[in-house]
């Protein structure tokens, strides 16, 4: 098996006098997806922004593709190859779809082709390709957001939360073009609280507690056993 | 030809393309539709703060920065001249190298202060350009021996931009054709040609990545955008523009001072233009600074004639004494932002 594309290595972080992070250690395979889930406020969001570079971790090391970039500025972390796509989707409501997907292609012009199979996921991206994303509806904001990540090819797609909040047939939306993100061979960390998103989606699981990966294995093992989810989430997850 | 002008940025708005249009046929023509001194020096008044509200805006609107040193950066401009001019002699090469000079300092200075305090929160950016801001200007007070201090200095200007050059003997289209006409066209087509500069600018892929680090910066950093770079960078060429139109305005005036080019009033009157005009929209800079300048010269002119059309009436013309315009203008801007919080272009472009 290759080398992991991401690795933490006991990654403490501290969000102003709050210590959220307490020593996450975890590896994302190359061409997989890994979900990371966990109760609300357990340090998903903050492992996710420690990666990008929003948050510095305090102590620990963050490899990506082989190199430490525990210390790189954001911007830096992302033109090395990360996309990130934030809980609150940060797409820029004055500018229009395009300019939005434009902007996102930061090292190159967008590809045709690649555009095409967005507008192929996200048909209504196209329909609204000169229209400001603040007037795009909740679900299309979050299709741009993602679309947004997929504008350029990256060596790993940091997603947070992609279906939260959105209706059902939305949702589905979504987890195809993931599904289809995936089968592309792109390496995925994924923060999901859908459980049927991510069982369909996830080929490896970590599961985070109280600022630490409590539990890694396969998503099979894990979607298998309801006595598992029970003991590593307090809740069955089957229940979403 | 007209869309490859604006870089593409139309009016978006029949009534605000009808008021651009006006307001730039009366420009263009202003020495032959109001002839007249104080008309043209209002025409270019107008002129040159449409150039240097457009600056700010790039600041303000399009990057999100808020800054209280833009009259220092005008006034760079306007001292280089008059610094060039008063030392290189009366000439166009000394007029381009004082322009020159200001113009590079004003971007250096930008780019000192920006590499320094870009980093730290928006508040503290707006304090630290405040401070040097004042520093400049009581710097320029007391260095009395090179910037003349509160009395400014007065020079001398190619013979060809003043009043006394009259190349003709008769007159043209009914006016005398002095040369302080041929200085306006200068005003006018290089304030033209900055403001068609800026709106390419900020309609750039450049101005777009602003205009995404105002919204949301850490968004635009996780796309890989250096944010500090593009906030420098888009300081220094404000910081730029706004010292060439205070060289502009020093070659139209003859004359700088503290008063014309640094003082703090006119950083107030520059924040209003842009925002009674519409933050991050470029065309509000030419309606703001249009109405805003017509105001101060003729608001009270105004009000007398209505304070003594209605002198037959109790309490009015006491009201509307000439003497209370500023109290009117005031009462005008207040208005104004309460009915059109994001300025006049904002909502004509909401009407549509």
């Amino acid at each position: 098996m290759s080398d992991p594309i991401l690795t933490l290595k006991n990654v403490h972080t501290d969000i102003a006098q709050y210590h959220i992070l307490h020593g996450v250690d975890l590896e994302v395979p190359r061409g997989q997806v890994t979900m990371l889930l966990g109760r609300n406020g357990v340090g998903k969001t903050t492992t996710l922004r420690t990666v990008i570079g929003h948050w510095q971790a305090r102590a620990g090391s963050v490899f990506f593709d082989g190199q430490d970039i525990t210390a790189l500025p954001t911007p830096a972390r992302a033109r090395a190859g990360i996309g990130f796509v934030p809980e609150d989707m940060g797409i820029f409501t004055d500018l229009t779809v395009e300019e939005n997907m434009v902007l996102a292609a930061s090292s190159a012009p967008l590809d045709p082709a690649r555009l095409d199979w967005i507008f192929a996921a996200f048909p209504p991206l196209k329909t609204f390709w000169d229209s400001e994303a603040g007037n795009l509806s909740g679900g299309q904001k979050q299709m741009l957001s993602i679309a947004r990540a997929m504008a350029e090819e990256r060596k790993l797609y940091l997603i947070d939360e992609p279906t939260k909040g959105l209706a059902p047939a939305i949702v589905s939306t979504m987890a195809r073009a993931l599904k289809d993100l995936k089968n592309q061979g792109a390496s995925i960390l994924l923060v999901e609280q859908n459980f049927s998103v991510a069982k369909a989606l996830g080929d490896s699981v970590a599961v985070m507690d109280d600022g630490k990966v409590i539990w890694t294995g396969a998503m099979a093992e894990l979607a298998g056993s309801a006595e598992l989810q029970d003991t590593l989430m307090g809740l069955s997850m089957e229940a979403h | 030809m007209v869309t490859w002008l604006l870089s593409g940025d139309k009016p978006r708005s029949a009534i605000l393309a009808a008021l651009l249009i006006v307001i730039l046929v009366c420009l263009a023509g202003a020495p032959f539709l109001f002839p007249g001194v104080r008309s043209l020096e209002t025409a270019a008044t107008i002129c040159i703060f449409i150039v240097l509200a457009a600056s700010y805006d790039l600041l303000l609107g399009y990057s999100g920065i808020v800054s209280f040193a833009h009259t220092m950066f005008f006034g760079l401009g306007a001292y280089g001249v008059a610094l060039g001019t008063t030392h290189l002699g009366r000439s166009f090469g000394a007029l381009a190298t004082g322009t020159l000079a200001g113009a590079l300092a004003a971007a250096a200075l930008a780019f000192l202060i920006g590499l320094f305090s870009l980093r730290v929160r928006a508040i503290f950016f707006a304090m630290i350009t405040l401070a040097v801001a004042s520093a400049v200007a009581v710097l320029v007070s007391q260095l009395s021996n090179i910037t003349g201090g509160e009395d400014g200095l007065s020079y001398r200007i190619p013979r060809v931009l003043t009043p006394a050059f009259r190349p003709f003997d008769e007159e043209v289209l009914g006016i005398r054709f002095t040369g302080k006409i041929i200085n306006y066209y200068l005003v006018f087509f290089s304030c033209f040609a900055l403001f068609l500069v800026m709106l390419r600018v900020v309609n750039s892929p450049f101005g777009r990545v602003l205009q995404a680090i105002r919204e949301n910066d850490f968004r635009a950093e996780a796309i890989g955008y250096r944010v500090v770079r593009y906030r420098t960078t888009a300081t220094c060429l404000s910081a730029a523009v706004a010292a060439l139109a205070g060289a502009i305005y020093a070659i139209w005036l003859r004359y700088v001072g503290p008063d014309t080019t640094l003082s703090f009033e006119i950083m107030l009157d520059i924040l209003l233009m842009v925002v009674i005009g519409g933050m991050g929209t470029m065309y509000g800079a030419v309606i703001g600074a249009t109405i805003f300048v017509l105001a101060q010269n003729y608001l009270q002119n105004l009000m007398g004639a209505a304070s003594e059309a209605t002198h037959s009436l109790p309490l009015i013309p006491e009201l509307l004494s000439a003497d209370r315009w500023l109290m009117w203008l005031g009462v005008l801007f207040i208005l104004s932002v309460y009915f059109f919080p994001t300025g006049v272009v904002g909502r004509l472009r909401a009407g549509r």
